[in-house]
This record gives C-alpha cells, structure tokens and sequence, in this order.
C-alpha cells in the first residue's frame, strides 16, 4: 500500500510546509494529555485484562514498560473464526486506529474544537447480530472501550446529529433531533455487476472481476474531483467485494437529501430492470463526463471485458448483444456468421461487428448509429453500478474503514486512488493474519517506541489514512477560525 | 394581512410576531404593488380583506393546486398538464400579463397575493402539509413560468437578484469540451439563447442530476434557457423557509375562533388525495389469503405486482424495494403477517432458514408494523403504494425487479412479452398500450388492460347499475385493481355480486375527481 504524509491530493489550497510537520505533533501533544488522564481512571481495568491499553497511542508512560508487555502479550490461540470475541477483542485493542479515526471525524484533534464526533451516530452489529444503533462518543477511548466490552463484529457510521444522539429521547421535541451532516458516501459492489461478470458468482470475486471495481473508482473519483471539485476523497475496500467512497470535504458533508440525489442521479446511467433491454440510453453528443468516463473505460475494455469476461462466448449471450446493435441487415449477417462459428471469442465476435459493417452488408449502413451503439456497449459493460440509493441520503449508515467483514476477516482498508490498478484485494490482511504479525514482529535496536500496528502489515494503510485525515484537517482549518489552544505552540 | 386584523384586542401580540418573523422588511408595511405577473411572495398581504373574500380567495388557489396534484396522479405530460389546467385556472385563479391591458390586473394580482398567504397559514401545521403545499406552489409557478411574456419573465427575473454570473468562453473550453459540443450536450437547440451562466452547482440540484449542465471543480455552467431551473429551485427554497417560520409562529394563532375554523377546513379539504387504500377493510367474498393461495389469487394482481411475483417464482428472489411493494401489497389484499413469513420463508427456496431469519425476517416484520420504531408500530407498518408512488420511485437497477412495469421496461418489446406472458394478447390493446407509453401515460395503459381482461363482467355492472361511477373510474392503486378485478370476477357468486359504494372507495377515487 503506497502512502504518503501530504495527503492524497496534490493540489491542496495550503502547501505550507511548517504547518505540516506541524499538525501531527499538535495532535499527538493533545492526545497525550488525554491519555494521561485516562490513565488514572483505567489502571484497575488494565491490570484486569492485563493487557496494553496504549497500544495506538503515542503514550506518556515510560517506553520501556509498554514494550515489555508488548512482547510478553499472549495472542490469542483460537484464530479459527475471525469474528472470535478474543481474536475482534485483540483487534480493537491493539490494531484498530481509533485516534485518526476520531480525527477524522471530528475534523479536528481536540474534542472540544467540534461536535462532529461528539453528535455521531454509530451504530454497532454484535455477535449474535443484534443491530445497536444511536451509539455516540465522546471521545476515540470511548469508542475504544465499548468496542472492547462489547466486540462487534463491525460497526457502521452515521451522520451527525444536532443532539447527542444517545440523548434523543429525553429532548422536548423530537423535531429537535435531526441529521446534519455526514460525508458523501458511495457503494459499489459486484453483486450488481452479476449479469455482466463471467468469472464468479455470487460472495467470490478474482482479479478478473475486481477490474470491474477498479473501473468504477477511476469513473467516480474522476468525477468528483474535477465535475465537484471535491478534494477529500477516500476509497476503502469494504472487505469481500465491493467498495465504498466517502467524500469527506466540508460542502460534501453539508449537501441535503435532494443535492445527494442529483450527484447520485448525475454518476449513474445503467439503468432498467428488465432482463434482456438495452440499458444505457444517452443523448447525443455525449455529456463531457460520460465522454471522460467512456475515455476511461474505452483502454480497459478490451482486455478485462473482451478477453477477462468473454461475456458473448455463447450462443444465448451473443444474442444479448445483437439486441444492442441497430441494423437488422447487420445483426442477421453476423448471427449467420457465429451459428456457424458457435464458439468464436467476444473478441472475435465484437471485430465480426466492424468487419461485416465495413465488408458492405448494408450499403445504407448508418455508421454513427453503429459507433454510438458500440458504445453504447462499451458503456453497459464497464461504467459504475453504483448502489445508488446509499448516496442518496443523508442519514444513510456505512461500515467504517479498518472494520473487520465477518465472512472474510479481510480488513476494510483505505485504497490508494493513484494507485487503484496496484490494488489487490485477495492481498488485504486478515485479522488472524495480523495477529499473528504481531507475534513474529522481531524487535530491531532503535529505542523508539513501536505501536502494535506498525508490526504489521496493517501499517502502510493506516499510514495512508493518517495522509489523508492530516491533509483533510489542513483544509478543515481554512475554514474554521483558530482553535484557543493554538497558542501554545 | 388577516393574521393581523383578526381581532384588535390581539392586534399587539400578533404585530411583534409578525415582526419577527418579516424582520428583514419592516418598513414594507403598506399596500404593495403588484408590478410583475409572477411572485415569488417575498412580502406578506397588509390590506383588510373581509372574511368572505379569506375564505372564497383561498377555496379558489385550493381548487387549482387541487387539480395539479391529480394531473401529477394521471402522468399528465408537462403540456397536457397546461392545456387541462388552463381553462381551471382561468376560472379560479385567473392572472394576466401586463401585455393584456386587463383592468383586473392589480384585483387579480392581489387575489393570488393573499390567497397564497392564506393557504400557508392553512397548510403550515404538518411537515406532510408543508411539503405537499410547497411541491404544488412550486408547480403553478412553474406553469405560470412557462406560459408568461418574455419580456416580462426577464423584467422579473432582473428585479429577483440572483446573482448570476455570465460565463465566458475560456472557462467553458475548461470543461474540457468545446463550446460546440458542450451546447449540444446540454440541450441546446437552433434558436435559444447562446449565454451562458455560472453558479455553485448546488443550486441547481435537477439540472445536475439529468446532466442538463456542465460542471467544473463545482461549478456549474448553465444556458441561459434553463434559467428556469435555478429561478424555480429558488423559489421552492424561499417557500420553505418561510414555511417553516409560519410553522412555528402557528400556535399564537390558534386562539382566534374566526380563522381557525376556516383554515382547519381549508387544511381538511387538502388531506391525502393520494390514493389510499384500507387493508381493514377486507374484500366480500374473498376468503382471507394465505401463504398457499398467493399463486391462485395473483391471476388478479395488476401487471406490477403478476412481474414481481413471477421473478420471485422464476429465480426465488426479489431485491429490497421489490420485496418492499411485494409485501406491503400482499398486506394490502389481507395476507396477515404470520401467512406473508411463510410465503416469503417459502418463496426464498434456495437459502437457508438461517439466513432468512437473519436478513430478510425482520424486513416483512417491520412492513407490517411488528418491529421497528414507536411510530411504525404505532402505525402498523407502511401502507401499500399507490401508482402514484409506483411510478415516482427511481427505475430498478440491474438484477432488481420492481415499480410499475409500464414505466421501468424501457424496452416496450419487453412489456409486450410480459404482457403476453400474463395472458393480454389482444393486438388492439397492445397497440393502444405501445401508444399510452410512449406519452408516458402509464397508468392509463395499465387501467386499458384491465377494462379488457373484465370487458364482459364490466359492461355486466354498468347493464345492471350498482357500480357507482366512483368504482368504474380509473385505478390508481395497485390493490384497488386487484380488489375490483377479484368482485369482478366473482360476480353472483354469494354476496361478492354487487359492490356497496364503500366508504374507502369513495374517499379514494372520489377526491381526486369531480
């Protein structure tokens, strides 16, 4: 996983490199002061579980004791089911990056600063698949703490509320408690892409089939950034086969249901149940995104659909695709052509298209009608499918990033935009598999203290995370007027 | 105006609310003017009106929002919806351009100007209401819009102030097209105007959404003749915030005991002419449905719900929003909740009782009111969709099966085969159907293919009387069909023979009809 300290976005509004250096060092300052106080309380609930409490913090207690527990810490034999209390326990505990979690969240280091986290909603899936919703927290510990009692398989965020969202019954009036911002979210996943994908079926994907993935990210983070000028966009994998994006920018977070809609109804275009019609209909000529998008598609498809999917290898799919095409003149030269060839390749198949079309089958052949269906084509079997209705509304719940999915133990972790095509999502750690790098992590000399995720294969991606909400924070400060606390440093 | 006349002993009170709530413009406190045809009811009324002309000025706009809604109800196409409501809005609430020289222009203006008022106060006091009354002002404004004098429109529009900036040429090629090409793509034809302008795509959330506009690190870039668009957007905008403030300025009204009552009852005579349908109410001589009888009984379901019950048969699933309609209708036609778990547990052959439990149990349970929030079980779950509803929810996504079928088979050759597959075959109806959807007239093209599949038991009722006019008008709700095509079948046959004129089928056809 590539990372890098300054963000994903280049072009951020303040490249002032002294703020820079100096965000991390504000918030671990913050934090540290927290964890002291935390300490106080908890030193009876560590001995308890005689465990490291600190493992994600930058601590205030001497290095050396952390390490020691660190390395005589027994990790948990029974790594057979990754939703085990003691194997999701250990999890939180030691791996799950609840600090830039919470930052990320509430926009800024410091508690008090915004009510961002404070008013969220969480909501929690627990072992027996009880669904808690209207969690909140005051703080990451917090949320650390009842993931630790209570060891949800995953737990999903909401919007923020204009109350504590705990306290939402004992408000005079219920009109009083109302979502109010949350990020832009977007779900794409395969089972949407069922009818066009060739290589698995159902909860399996392969390299074959995530290009389809692939694909929607490039089209959709395209679109956002330069059609909506968002900035702050992260992509994390949502741990079987899918994706989901979350639009973090302060003008994302304050759209209403309606605005959610448009972008929504702007991004999508394969539409219609029914099975056998033809799904994408557009004006001509083409919109500049979706000339964008077909530009972006175009270079994949000949591989990954064409060769990848061979989505037209038999007979009853080949017909599929004569229904796309306008001439019937055409359309019955080439079926007459695969009936004697029933198992020419789609590759073989969609050249026939052009061939016959160019050999003169029909001297009154309209050519642009032919190219816009081909496109057409290319379209249905590459542009996103998006689960439309998760960006639609505001108050819509999605798993948060470094949850664990229960079917797979795959982490949910961030993917790295620029690098979308290096993304392997059979490579993603499982949690076991973490655990267990933990355990074979082999001390080197530096006195430097190490955190639990950083032993791990973990690290890159939260690494990139801390990138992204220490770049995200930067452009939050532009808009919020200077913390009281900034003057001490 | 009226809130405050009502009554000189509360005259003092109700100032410093109004006060407050028109802060920005004090010092408007006079007769206004009327200069331009279209308002966008910045400033409320604070001439003296008698009560006859409160209540007669309002009962007139409520008639043609009224007349509006039903048109949206029909899939009325937006010029069929002008001609019809021409000729009712000329009689109710007539309102004429300057260019006419009418000596009525400044009565008219004012007419429209309190009227509006009034029926804010009216339909303030529910977030149902409000959302409604602002979704069918929006619409007259829009119709007015449309058919007013260019010269006029711009006048208005120049007096409104909504920060428009022009777009130049460099940053249009920005787009990343060319100035040719970007016109094209957004609709520009021969003729219209070649400006363009620019402003946060924000404010133009449905010309974003139909890529009717380009956008541009956020901004959009608008030809000028979508003006509408945003000028609308603008206009629903301000109608809801200060419907809002009306809200909660409300309660200081309720004391007075000569408006009130009119406005209860000007309230009343809006409530939900949207087709509702009682699942209480049960059908004579139907025996209650059961998990077992869903196959027979589905001979009588309209064409949506026969679609989804056969995807469920043919590939033993349904997605969510179909599941959703499915259920609510099948709760619609008296299938209790314990027979609609069967059916379902049963209908999802191919997976587990485990997984059904865990995914699917909880989402019949809660249609039907038995988990969920207070509100929910309070109110026993959701009612059935109406057409309406049907028809206004977005298309099916690929691998999803549901709304009105008319609609969602984009390919009319696929309507056709599952039309035939139903058993409707009759070339003269399918042409008829082919033409209903190509003018987007879904319902009427559903409502065509029952008066065909009933044709004899139909002209037996009308031969016979007992079918009132409220049972043979059209049908605009999926269990109104089936309930009509089931008694219509069954006729003679015990008492399913003759219907009573229901107490639920008046209100739910009547209201919509005169």
């Amino acid at each position: 996983m590539p990372h890098s300290e300054n963000s994903q976005d280049e072009d951020l509004v303040l490249p002032d490199a002294p703020s820079l250096q100096n965000e991390p060092s504000q918030s671990q300052t913050i934090s540290q002061s927290t964890i002291v106080e935390d300490n106080k309380e908890n030193v009876k609930l560590e001995d308890m579980f005689d465990d490291d409490n600190e493992d994600e913090y930058s601590s205030s207690a001497p290095p050396a004791q952390i390490k020691g527990e660190d390395s005589s810490q027994p990790m948990p034999q029974s790594l057979g089911r990754f939703s085990d209390s003691d194997v999701m326990r250990a999890f939180y505990q030691r791996l799950f990056p609840f600090r830039y979690l919470f930052q990320w969240l509430n926009h800024s280091p410091n508690p008090e600063d915004t009510n961002d986290f404070r008013h969220r909603e969480f909501a929690f899936t627990l072992q027996n698949d009880v669904y808690l919703r209207y969690q909140s927290f005051k703080t990451a510990d917090t949320l650390r703490k009842q993931c630790m009692d209570m060891i949800p398989t995953r737990f999903e965020i909401g919007p923020v509320y204009s109350t504590n969202p705990r306290e939402r019954k004992s408000l005079p009036k219920s009109a009083a408690f109302r979502p109010l911002t949350k990020e832009l979210v977007f779900d794409i996943d395969m089972t949407d892409y069922d009818e066009i994908r060739t290589c698995c079926t159902g909860a399996s994907i392969c390299h074959r089939c995530w290009t389809f993935i692939t694909m929607a990210i490039k089209v959709v983070d395209a679109a956002l950034k330069d059609d909506f000028g968002f900035k702050h966009i992260m992509w994390v994998y949502s741990g079987r086969r899918g994706a989901h994006a979350w639009v973090c920018d302060k003008r994302a977070r304050e759209l209403d249901d309606q605005k959610r809609r448009a972008i929504a109804g702007y991004l999508e275009l394969v539409k219609g149940g029914d099975k056998s019609s033809k799904k994408v209909n557009i004006r001509r000529p083409l919109h500049p995104h979706l000339d964008r998008s077909l530009r972006i598609l175009k270079e994949f498809f000949p591989t990954s659909i064409l060769a990848d999917q061979d989505p037209w290898e038999n007979p009853k799919k080949a017909a599929h695709l004569l229904t796309l095409l306008p001439d019937a003149q055409l359309n019955s030269a080439l079926q007459k052509k695969w009936d004697s060839a029933p198992s020419r390749s789609s590759t073989s198949k969609w050249n026939d298209i052009d061939t016959l079309a160019e050999s003169g089958i029909n001297p009154n052949l309209d050519t642009k009608k032919l190219m816009q269906a081909k496109q057409d084509v290319i379209l249905e079997y590459t542009y996103p499918r998006l689960d439309a209705e998760v960006s639609k509304k505001l108050n819509h719940l999605l798993k948060s990033p470094f949850c664990v999915h229960p079917g797979t133990g795959r982490i949910c972790v961030p993917i790295d935009v620029r690098r979308v095509e290096e993304f392997d999502p059979l490579d993603v750690p499982t949690v076991t598999e973490l655990l267990a790098d933990i355990n074979s992590w082999k001390k080197d000399d530096s006195e430097k203290k190490v955190q639990d995720w950083e032993k791990t294969r973990l690290k890159p991606y939260v690494d990139f995370f801390k990138g992204f909400v220490s770049s995200l924070l930067k452009g939050e400060k532009t808009s919020i007027k200077r913390e009281r606390d900034g003057m001490e440093y | 105006m009226a809130t405050a006349r009502i009554d000189p002993k509360r005259r003092a009170d109700l100032i410093s609310h109004k006060k407050k709530q028109f802060a920005e413009a004090p010092a408007k406190w006079k007769q206004q003017e009327y200069k331009w045809r279209l308002s966008f009811y910045d400033l409320p009324p604070t001439e003296e009106v008698s009560l006859e002309e409160f209540e007669l000025w309002a009962l007139g706009r409520l008639k043609v929002l009224a007349e509006l809604e039903s048109c949206t109800f029909r899939n009325r196409t937006p010029e069929e919806t002008a001609s019809y409501m021409a000729p009712i809005m000329e009689k109710h609430l007539p309102l004429h351009s300057n260019s006419s020289r009418s000596s009525e222009l400044d009565e008219e203006r004012k007419r429209d100007h309190y009227s509006h008022f009034i029926l804010r106060l009216a339909f303030a006091g529910t977030k149902d209401l409000r959302q409604r009354f602002s979704r069918l002002e929006t619409m007259l404004f829009k119709l007015r819009w449309k058919d007013d004098d260019a010269v006029e429109r711009k006048e208005f529009l120049d007096s409104l102030d909504m920060q428009l900036e022009k777009a130049g040429e460099s940053e249009l090629n920005e787009c990343g097209v060319s100035l040719e090409q970007a016109k094209a793509a957004t609709g520009w034809r021969k003729g219209d105007a070649e400006a363009w302008f620019t402003l946060d795509w924000e404010r133009v959330p449905d010309l974003v959404e139909s890529r009717r506009c380009l956008l541009r690190r956020g901004k959009a870039y608008v030809l000028l003749k979508e003006q509408m668009s945003f000028v609308v957007a603008e206009f629903t905008k301000r109608l809801d915030a200060a419907l809002e403030i009306t809200s909660r300025a409300l309660p200081r009204l309720d004391e007075d005991d000569r408006l009130s009552p009119i406005l209860s009852h000007l309230s009343k005579s809006f409530t939900a002419p949207d087709a509702s349908f009682d699942a209480e109410a049960g059908i004579n001589g139907l025996q209650a449905p059961t998990a077992g009888t869903v196959d027979a009984l589905s001979s009588h379901f309209p064409l949506c719900m026969q679609n989804m019950h056969r995807t469920l048969r043919q590939d033993a699933k349904l997605k969510h929003q179909g599941r959703l309609e499915y259920t609510l209708f099948l709760k619609g036609i008296g299938l209790d909740l314990s027979n609609a778990v069967e059916f379902w547990r049963r209908s999802f052959r191919t997976i587990t009782d485990e997984k059904f439990t865990k995914e699917y149990l909880y989402n019949v349970k809660h249609a039907y009111g038995e988990v969920g929030g207070d509100a929910n079980r309070r109110g026993r779950g959701y009612t059935p969709f109406s057409c309406q509803k049907l028809l206004t929810e977005p298309l099916p996504g690929p691998g999803q099966t549901h709304g009105c079928p008319y609609r969602t088979h984009t390919d009319v050759e696929n309507l056709v085969a599952l039309l035939g597959a139903t058993g409707m075959r009759d070339p003269e109806t399918i042409k008829s159907v082919r033409e209903d959807v190509g003018k987007q007239r879904y319902h009427i093209a559903c409502n065509r293919v029952f008066e065909f599949a009933h044709k004899s038991e139909l002209e037996r009722v009308k031969r016979k009387g007992g079918w009132g006019p409220a049972e043979l008008d059209t049908i605009l709700h999926p269990n109104s069909y089936f309930k009509r095509s089931f008694l219509l079948k069954h006729l003679g046959e015990g008492n399913a023979g003759f219907v009573e004129p229901r107490g639920e089928d008046v209100k739910m056809e009547g209201s919509l009809d005169e």
